[in-house]
């Protein structure tokens, strides 16, 4: 049993995805033609796709976001032309639960970086569900500056529930750890291109994520907190998540409407994990294509381009309780 | 303008009026029971077992200017940009949370001098929405250190926050942003940022704003993590010992500078201060403890020659 209600709708479709396979190959193998059924099957099979997973709720999403199937940091990384690791804070040790390093997109030199969880039980307790330490932030800091001293443009790929809460954290100062992180990638002088593939929590997501262009896969979720973190936090109630997810505005449709997202990425209908080879590929091609644009702005603009960016995102009312509207 | 004359008009009636009705306080510390008058005169420190008491924004800047004080962004107001509700709508907390603390958001923002040197001054107040950071407090700190960008003096911000506000979803999260690329330009022009984190400095301020300054000052005993000390007991299944998060903790930790006592902060600023003055001469050898009598009724200004 799963906790994932993504992953609970989906074992009501492997009965018939089991059945269509069995049909399929019984065809190839005999000379009876079946293809009538195979359609009949695959139609029944595309109507219940559409009815589980054709809209989504947020709190939906919410769980496509944390799928254990759906594509992660390295399965993006992966498909870079050429990808070199580097490791380590330079402090105190490296930290799995970020990846990072040189590598060639579409033969365009980069510094990589991305939040990286498992895929099973083994993996996510070295990688720590995704979750960074102090020490995955300052690793994070140390190649984005590294990457604005060499001109490499910088590419991160963001999928944490948030940073990691635990006393080791805390002892070494992961907040100090985070707002350095964030000061590094606003003043970078080199172009920055940020995808939320997965989850994106809070302030432990934004430290890879303040960018010249955000973009979001269309089933993502990006929120000031998870939503349990913020029912435990206003309602002392974590199982009012679903409440939370609600009100959260955290998907990408609502992001980019306030101007915190700038492009969402499509993905196939039940989710990234049903297609990760053409989900990977776009997100590739709109990266790329972003940094073709970036590249011809000079730093300075860059830099005075991001600075207006996140200087405009906010709305207020004006002291005579005039109608609300956004700023400047 | 004078503090005397600038506070009573921000300060709302209901909040004068409890201020008068709670006559007593009772230290939760050493459970000593304090006149609030007292109380007020001695910083909000307990005078028998020197537990500091959670101090209101406006009480903050009377201790801490010499005595004139110009707000900015008063007039940058919050709004309900996601039209939140639960069991009651957002506008209605901002409302009653206004009443209660005579603030119109999480932080007082302006000008003053402190021991003499002109700065710009940000002041978080815990009992507006916990301290947490909305839009306007990221406007208001924002439009703070890009005027004192433009004077070229010192900024000095007390944090007081639960971090990042829940009701304002992502747009609050993104202040960590905003705020984060004004100090970095204010920083960059070779000014000087410093901090005070006083309890609770947790969350969203703590890990943008608050942990980029040039020199972090905390008071003694305040709670100052990242995560709340509830998530993290959560998280490990186990008590934390009492010590942890604290600032004597986090000094031994490595991650501040200094701890200071309340009545020594004011003191304690100014000596900081004085190695960012142009004329770099010291200054505060002259200057008796300013934080002793009670500023309640008539702050003198203390502006001097440089």
């Amino acid at each position: 049993m799963s906790n994932n209600v993504i992953v609970e709708r989906e074992k009501g479709l492997v009965e018939l995805e089991r059945r269509i396979t069995e049909l399929r190959e019984a065809s190839a193998a005999q000379p009876l033609d079946m293809s009538t059924e195979i359609a009949a099957l695959e139609a029944k099979y595309q109507a219940i796709l559409r009815e589980f997973f054709g809209t989504l709720t947020p709190w939906q999403k919410v769980h496509m976001a944390r799928h254990p199937a759906r594509p992660t940091s390295l399965d993006y990384i992966s498909r870079f032309d050429r990808f070199d690791e580097l490791h380590g804070d330079r402090h105190y040790r490296d930290d799995p639960s970020i990846v990072g390093g040189f590598a060639f997109l579409r033969s365009r030199a980069v510094m990589v970086i991305g939040q990286q969880r498992g895929r099973d039980t083994r993996e996510n307790l070295r990688r720590n569900f995704g979750m960074p330490a102090p020490e995955g932030y300052r690793k994070t800091s140390r190649l984005a500056r590294l990457a604005a001293r060499l001109k490499l443009p910088i590419v991160t790929f963001v999928d944490t529930k948030g940073a990691d809460p635990g006393i080791s954290s805390e002892e070494h100062a992961q907040s100090e750890a985070i707002a350095t992180c964030l000061q590094t990638f606003a003043t970078a002088r080199v172009p920055i291109v940020a995808a939320i593939i997965g989850e994106g929590g809070s302030g432990g997501a934004l430290a890879l994520a303040i960018a010249d262009r955000v973009l979001m896969l269309e089933h993502s979720t990006y929120s000031v907190a998870s939503p349990e973190g913020c029912a435990a936090i206003l309602w002392s109630d974590a199982s009012k998540a679903e409440e939370a997810a609600a009100r959260l505005k955290l998907t990408a449709d609502d992001l980019r409407r306030f101007g915190v997202v700038d492009e969402i990425i499509a993905e196939p209908l039940g989710g990234a994990h049903r297609d990760a080879e053409a989900v990977v590929t776009r997100t590739l091609d709109a990266i790329d294509r972003s940094l073709t644009r970036l590249n011809a702005e000079s730093p300075e603009r860059l830099l005075d381009q991001r600075y207006q960016k996140y200087r405009r995102l906010g709305e207020w009312r004006a002291e005579s309780l005039a109608p609300t509207g956004t700023a400047q | 303008m004078p503090v005397p004359e600038w506070l009573p008009g921000r300060r709302t009636k209901e909040a004068a009026q409890s201020n008068d009705a709670a006559m007593w306080s009772k230290c939760p510390k050493c459970g000593e029971v304090l006149y609030r008058r007292d109380l007020a005169a001695n910083l909000f420190v307990c005078s028998r077992c020197g537990y500091h008491f959670r101090m209101g924004a406006y009480d903050r800047i009377v201790s801490i200017a010499d005595g004139d004080f110009t707000e900015i962004g008063q007039d940058v107001l919050p709004s309900d940009p996601l039209g939140w509700s639960d069991k009651k709508t957002y506008p209605a907390k901002l409302k009653s949370d206004a009443e209660r603390s005579g603030l119109s958001e999480s932080v007082v923002c302006g000008f003053a001098t402190i021991g003499g040197f002109p700065v710009a001054l940000g002041v978080m107040d815990f009992h507006f929405r916990g301290g947490t950071m909305g839009q306007v407090t990221g406007e208001r700190i924002t439009l703070l250190l890009e005027e004192a960008r433009r004077r070229k003096i010192p900024c000095v911000i007390f944090a007081a926050s639960g971090g990042a506000r829940m009701e304002e979803g992502m747009l609050a999260l993104m202040q960590m942003a905003k705020t984060t690329a004004a100090v970095a330009r204010f920083m960059e022009d070779g000014n000087f940022f410093l901090m005070v984190l006083t309890d609770p400095t947790t969350g969203g301020v703590s890990a943008s704003f608050a942990f980029q300054a040039d020199v972090i000052v905390a008071e003694s005993k305040a709670m100052i993590g990242f995560a709340g000390r509830r998530v993290i007991e959560q998280t490990i299944r186990q008590r934390l010992p009492d010590q942890f998060q604290t600032a004597e903790f986090l000094l031994e930790k490595g991650a501040i500078d200094m701890v200071v006592d309340r009545r020594k902060l004011k003191e304690t600023l100014v000596r900081l201060l004085e190695y960012t003055s142009p004329n770099r001469v010291i200054l505060s050898e002259a200057t008796p403890s300013e934080q002793s009598e009670s500023k309640w009724s008539g702050v003198e200004g203390r502006v001097r020659e440089q």
